[in-house]
């Protein structure tokens, strides 16, 4: 990882609200609040005014608690809905001054075929299920403009293989596939296009432990051979441990603390990551 | 003889106007599907009631009609809606394709190549062609706007990947002028290149839908197709009309009593004219 270079992705004061808020929420000193939900108005915080910075070539792992917002947080740089406030710039989109919220809704489309990769927790959500799994491949390809059909199976093929899926199954609907195949079909799915920045929201929850290692397997070597920057999420710190550069501590929607990934694990210093950190060891 | 209770042509000479402004839209907008006021008719949606009323709306004293249901012009729907034009307009009807001016199709386009006095109105079911990929009608409207077409893309690669070809028969989506996707009625693929620079003016009109839209002559209209796997019509190849004996045609595969395949022309008046031109 390069951090002298300009970040890929930064993300500023970010902020996620579902509900509409009250004057006493807003006020984020407010004694209203109840973890992340205002107990006057019944608006869930799920974001909380959350900056970060992943570099080039950098696995950033955000870590927290079921409900800490690390999801949200995902969805939301994916375009799966607009946040309530902050900005988010890419390298690779307008030199990085404009907000990536306020692209056009072609352009959102553009990034999140050309730029970004999103590996989704549930594979429905990332993956159209009645579709071959070279098609599921070829639906980032197409969108990015390609109108060759040799060359999106070519490339589906290769990318099929890199996950370990033999390409004899290429013509398979993802739902005639275990669940970490179907993982692996939404990274290879995710890696289409060559993204400059992978989103990867839980990828090895649910699944049993030696897929589970294949897939952090698989991981490590898409970093290796491709460079690629990684948002990784994950409430399981073993999956973090091993792979993230630098790690995030979420809790009710902020960052409670950040830091190289050997230094959050070794010596917390917040009282909710040392918490964390032991119950787990 | 003219039912002398309705006006000419059944409609209002407001809705016609109305119905003729969209389809004046709907010429400078090629393949842009124009919202309409879909009138009601003696007819229900769904038979025909949009191409009707494109027809009531443009039809004139002068005018020759010919109406075609599946290349035929003998059946049910093609002879009642010629029927009911007649009694409330009095023009003059044809089987012949050349002889017409207004021409009224369900699903085909007749095999006589058409002129640029001819009209040629279609009769549409579903005029969105990114309704298998999407039921949304705001969505689907924002694709168009955005030339946004990969999931109909998707669909033919799809079928490639389980197929290895393309296996839309009919309704095969075309690209008209460059910008808009268009759902050509459900024609089989057989008769798209047929709207290709036409000389005619190809008017298309969905009552239920309530959308009408065109292809001005000499329009480009390119059916979908990979840069490696050319578009490809449907191949009578080794096979001829039972009856007129004609290759070239769109053929219908038939049955007789014994069980066994035949081959006739989908157009039936090109088919006679065939046989009457052998006969002498």
């Amino acid at each position: 990882m390069y951090l002298d270079e300009a970040p890929v992705l930064s993300v500023k004061n970010l902020v996620v609200r579902y509900g509409a808020g009250c004057g006493l929420c807003r006020d984020r000193t407010s004694q209203s609040m109840e973890k992340n939900r205002c107990m006057a108005c019944g608006a869930v915080w799920a974001v909380n005014d959350i900056s970060l910075d992943v570099y080039p070539g950098e696995v950033l792992g955000i870590v927290g608690e079921s409900g800490s917002g690390k999801t949200t947080l995902m969805r939301a740089l994916y375009f799966d809905f607009i946040p309530t406030s902050g900005s988010a710039v890419l390298r690779d989109y307008k030199n990085g001054e404009k907000s990536i919220w306020e692209a056009s809704s072609a352009e959102q489309r553009m990034l999140k075929n050309s730029v970004m990769g999103m590996v989704y927790q549930n594979p429905v959500m990332g993956l159209r299920m009645d579709y071959s799994a070279a098609s599921n491949i070829a639906e980032k390809i197409i969108a990015a403009g390609s109108r060759n059909a040799a060359k999106m199976t070519e490339r589906a093929a290769e990318l099929l293989a890199a996950v370990e899926i033999m390409t004899s199954r290429m013509s398979e609907a993802p739902r005639n596939f275990s669940g970490g195949m179907q993982q692996r079909v939404q990274i290879s799915k995710a890696l289409a296009n060559n993204p400059a920045l992978l989103l990867l929201d839980e990828v090895t929850t649910g699944l049993d432990l030696s897929v589970q290692a294949k897939v952090l397997d698989l991981i490590r070597k898409i970093k290796a051979k491709y460079g690629i920057s990684i948002l990784l999420v994950s409430h399981d710190l073993a999956v973090i441990r091993m792979l993230a550069d630098r790690t995030i501590v979420m809790l009710d929607g902020k960052i409670v603390e950040s830091g190289l990934t050997d230094q959050i694990l070794e010596d917390p210093q917040d009282v909710y990551t040392q918490q964390l950190v032991h119950s787990l060891i | 003889m003219m039912n002398r209770n309705y006006n000419f042509a059944f409609l209002d000479e407001g809705s016609k106007r109305e119905i003729r402004r969209a389809a004046l839209k709907a010429v400078a907008i090629p393949g842009y599907q124009v919202s309409f006021g879909s009138r009601e008719l003696p007819i229900g949606r769904g038979w025909g009631t949009g191409g009707i009323q494109l027809t009531l709306s443009l039809i004139g004293p002068e005018d020759v009609l010919k109406v075609i249901d599946q290349g035929s012009d003998e059946s049910v729907n093609a002879v009642n809606i010629k029927k009911f034009i007649g009694l409330c307009t009095d023009v003059e009807t044809t089987t012949k394709t050349s002889e017409a001016t207004v021409i009224q199709t369900r699903h085909r386009i007749p095999e006589v190549p058409l002129t640029n006095r001819q009209i040629l109105i279609f009769q549409v079911p579903i005029p969105e062609p990114l309704r298998i990929v999407e039921a949304r009608e705001e969505v689907t409207k924002k694709m168009h706007a955005e030339k946004d077409y990969a999931p109909i893309w998707l669909q033919l690669y799809e079928s490639l990947v389980k197929y290895n070809k393309v296996t839309i028969a009919s309704e095969y989506p075309c690209m008209v002028s460059g910008r808009y996707m268009m759902n050509p009625s459900p024609i089989p693929k057989f008769d798209n290149p047929k709207l290709h620079r036409a000389e005619c003016l190809y008017l298309f009109g969905a009552g239920r839908e309530k959308k009408i839209y065109a292809i001005p002559p000499y329009t480009e209209v390119i059916s979908l197709a990979f840069d490696d796997i050319p578009f490809e019509k449907e191949n009578f190849k080794g096979k001829k009309c039972r009856l007129c004996g004609s290759e070239n045609t769109y053929l219908d595969e038939m049955f007789d009593q014994h069980g066994d395949r035949f081959y006739q022309c989908s157009d039936t008046s090109y088919c006679q004219e065939v046989r009457d031109y052998v006969s002498g």
